[in-house]
């Protein structure tokens, strides 16, 4: 976006990806989110941060409807995306998780080949029309992920075989093979070496050019280091919210400031 | 740590105690470990014992059942008495009975000792006829019917002994025995020592044991186990075309789609409570209602395949559910997470994982099923007399047969004694088959189970 004109002059004004309104999340009878009302701008990386149990995970997967799957799990108010309900009767999950992708904290090829990995995505939502334009996507998202020049040849290595960074790439690769609007990130790093995490990072910079990226994050300076915007919660409420900069050195809430210089979390 | 703070007020010796030597606790201890590690060691060794002896009776008894003692002879086919018209046709030749044969097969073999220079020592000379199967008039009749040019001809057969003769050859019968015994005679035996040294005689491998069919209470030597085992290869047809789809469709359904409510935790409960349900139980429900209701054939595999699938689903269900939920969460969310829809996400990613443990599950369910002998009993799989094969894949299912458990049954039952070396030998065979599938299943388990 830094080489369109036309996007700079709108940097300060971007536009909301996802607007969260009122979300409330019950385990059963745990009050996992509390009133979280969240806005996400598009082409940024918006990091979660908080102690662990604080309900940012569980938010992140409300934000594609990963939490479908939980039986006990129930999500009131309003998360939109793009102006449209998330959670309205008429949408189908699996359309939009195609839209909105995820990558999970413990890097999870597939037991099949690098290839089948990026491909199986584009297969099942038909985005490539023959062989040639398949291997045209493949290709474009291990770019894009970052992992191209170490697996190129070798593409029919089962991806269980990469290191556990290699793999995250892949993982990475794999969620934007299938062109996805927003890119949710759950610990993305947790299992991975400094090493590592630092290509991850570079990753989610790159990607902020054409997605919006979610990452949740236990790591303060990572949340530092990737993100434009930050917010903190604590015991299912988010506490703050706001530019990364200001959340990490003028915090408004003093339970930020405890969990930022280590008091609380 | 507790301990350190408490005791802080009197302090320790430096060195309560020595590392070197052990304190008494310890030595408790290191006794009842030892203690526990021999009983462990004590209740293996009982086991294999055990095992040994079972195996070792089994492979004893059954072996002998494998080979089988023939006669050889020339046996001249007279057209006077065998084709009374002359003019071989075979319509004409067929209304001689298996008891016109008889006397021909007396006669031929009579002379074939005189002309070995065996002295018969018996009165009747058609005694002789003790000595070989009652299968033998029938064996020569077929052979004739098939050939009517051999009529008029010397033909050279060879005839099952007598399951008497077979059993003073395998050392089961000796010459005490006769004494109470109208079916052979001592001086028989003298006649079988004469031709087995003039080379009339000999007891070699028999195929139709594990291939031909089951003869008559009065005819052991002629009984094999083939007929039952095809009953067998159906049945598990049956069961591998109906269980495995059935048992793989509800696990998948219970394990991936189902809500987890009071609903499917009382089916799972029934299903877990199936498997434990006495074999014979689902006998006689096959029997009420595939026999009754159905108006399926009696004695008929296909039915036999149903009861034995009632069987063998619960096994199936719940190893297919073991093995779909050994396969880890994060495959799940992987693929959901790039928009796949719950079934393609089962289909594609977690059924291929979970193939392995669902193919053992079935393979050990269907060893489960090959042995089973209790529902049988029940839908009149046992007691009936597998003599014929049947005639193609439909009368395969449709038509009266036994199992391999079954027929063994039968012949532990029956009161001739060699029957009773027939049973060993069809267990050995049934064994055979158990251990190949159980093989088969950790084959399929060592190749694939290594995925991720």
């Amino acid at each position: 976006m830094y080489d369109s004109p036309k996007a700079e002059a709108k940097l300060d004004q971007k536009e909301i990806k996802i607007a969260a309104e009122g979300v409330q999340v019950f385990y059963g009878d745990t009050h996992a989110i509390k009133d979280v009302n969240v806005q996400i701008e598009d082409k940024t990386v918006t990091a979660f941060i908080g102690p662990s149990g604080c309900g940012k995970s569980t938010f992140l997967r409300c934000l594609n409807r990963m939490n479908d799957t939980i039986d006990s799990c129930r999500v009131e108010g309003n998360i939109r995306l793009d102006g449209e309900d998330i959670y309205d009767k008429r949408v189908d999950p699996v359309q939009l998780r195609a839209k909105v992708g995820m990558v999970f904290q413990k890097p999870n090829p597939f037991p099949k080949s690098i290839y089948d990995n990026i491909a199986y995505g584009p297969r099942i939502h038909g985005l490539a029309k023959n062989k040639a334009d398949l291997d045209d996507i493949v290709e474009r998202a291990l770019k894009r992920g970052a992992i191209w020049n170490e697996v190129k040849d070798r593409l029919h290595a089962p991806g269980t075989g990469l290191s556990g960074g290699q793999q995250q790439r892949l993982c990475i690769a794999r969620a934007v093979a299938t062109e996805p609007e927003v890119l949710l990130m759950d610990e993305p790093c947790s299992a991975l070496d400094p090493i590592a995490t630092g290509q991850v990072e570079e990753l989610i910079d790159e990607l902020r050019e054409n997605y919006s990226v979610v990452i949740v994050t236990h790591s303060m300076q990572q949340a530092a280091r990737v993100s434009q915007k930050t917010a903190f919660f604590h015991l299912g409420n988010l506490v703050e919210y706001g530019e990364t900069g200001q959340i990490f050195t003028k915090p408004q809430d003093p339970r930020t400031e405890s969990y930022i210089t280590g008091r609380i979390g | 740590m507790t301990d350190a703070t408490s005791a802080g007020a009197a302090p320790r010796p430096a060195r309560s105690s020595s590392i070197l030597e052990q304190d008494a606790r310890t030595r408790k201890r290191n006794a009842a470990e030892s203690r526990f590690k021999m009983y462990g060691i004590a209740a293996i060794g009982i086991g294999i014992f055990f095992l040994c002896v079972l195996l070792f009776a089994i492979v004893r008894n059954g072996i002998p059942a494998f080979t089988q003692t023939f006669i050889t002879a020339e046996i001249a086919l007279p057209g006077d008495r065998l084709d009374k018209t002359g003019n071989r046709d075979p319509e004409e030749m067929a209304k001689v009975s298996t008891f016109g044969y008889k006397p021909v097969i007396v006669d031929g073999l009579v002379r074939a000792l005189e002309d070995a220079g065996i002295e018969i020592p018996f009165e009747d000379k058609a005694d002789v006829e003790k000595m070989i199967s009652a299968a033998a008039p029938a064996q020569v009749r077929d052979t004739v019917l098939a050939n009517p040019e051999l009529v008029g001809q010397t033909v050279e057969f060879r005839f099952l002994a007598s399951s008497r003769v077979d059993g003073y050859e395998k050392g089961r019968v000796t010459r005490g025995d006769l004494a109470r015994d109208k079916n052979l005679d001592a001086e028989h035996l003298d006649v079988v020592d004469a031709m087995k040294d003039a080379g009339m005689l000999e007891r070699t491998f028999n195929w139709d044991f594990i291939f031909g069919a089951d003869a008559s209470e009065s005819r052991p030597e002629q009984a094999g186990i083939g007929v039952a085992m095809l009953g067998s290869f159906f049945m598990m047809l049956v069961v591998l075309a109906l269980a495995l789809p059935i048992g793989v469709a509800a696990s998948i359904y219970l394990e991936e789609f189902a809500p987890k409510n009071r609903w499917t935790d009382l089916i799972e409960v029934n299903i877990s409570n199936l498997a434990a349900v006495p074999s014979i139980v689902f006998g006689i429900l096959g029997l009420a209602v595939f026999i009754q209701i159905a108006h399926l054939p009696q004695s008929a595999p296909l039915v036999g395949g149903l009861v034995l699938t009632l069987m063998t689903l619960p096994t199936v269900i719940i190893s297919t559910r073991a093995s779909l939920k050994a396969v880890p969460p994060s495959i799940r969310d992987a693929a959901l997470g790039v928009g796949a829809s719950k079934m393609q996400s089962t289909f594609h990613h977690v059924l291929p994982l979970a193939m392995p443990g669902i193919l053992t599950g079935t393979i050990i369910g269907l060893a489960q099923a090959l042995g089973e002998t209790a529902p049988l009993l029940l839908i009149g799989m046992v007691g009936y007399i597998a003599s014929n094969y049947p005639d193609g894949v439909v009368s395969g299912f449709m038509d009266p047969n036994s199992a391999m458990p079954a027929q063994i049954y039968e012949w532990a039952k029956r009161a001739d004694p060699a029957y009773y070396e027939r049973a060993w030998g069809g267990i050995i065979i049934l064994l055979c088959f158990l251990m190949t599938m159980n093989i088969i299943a950790i084959i399929l388990r060592r190749r694939f189970e290594r995925r991720w």
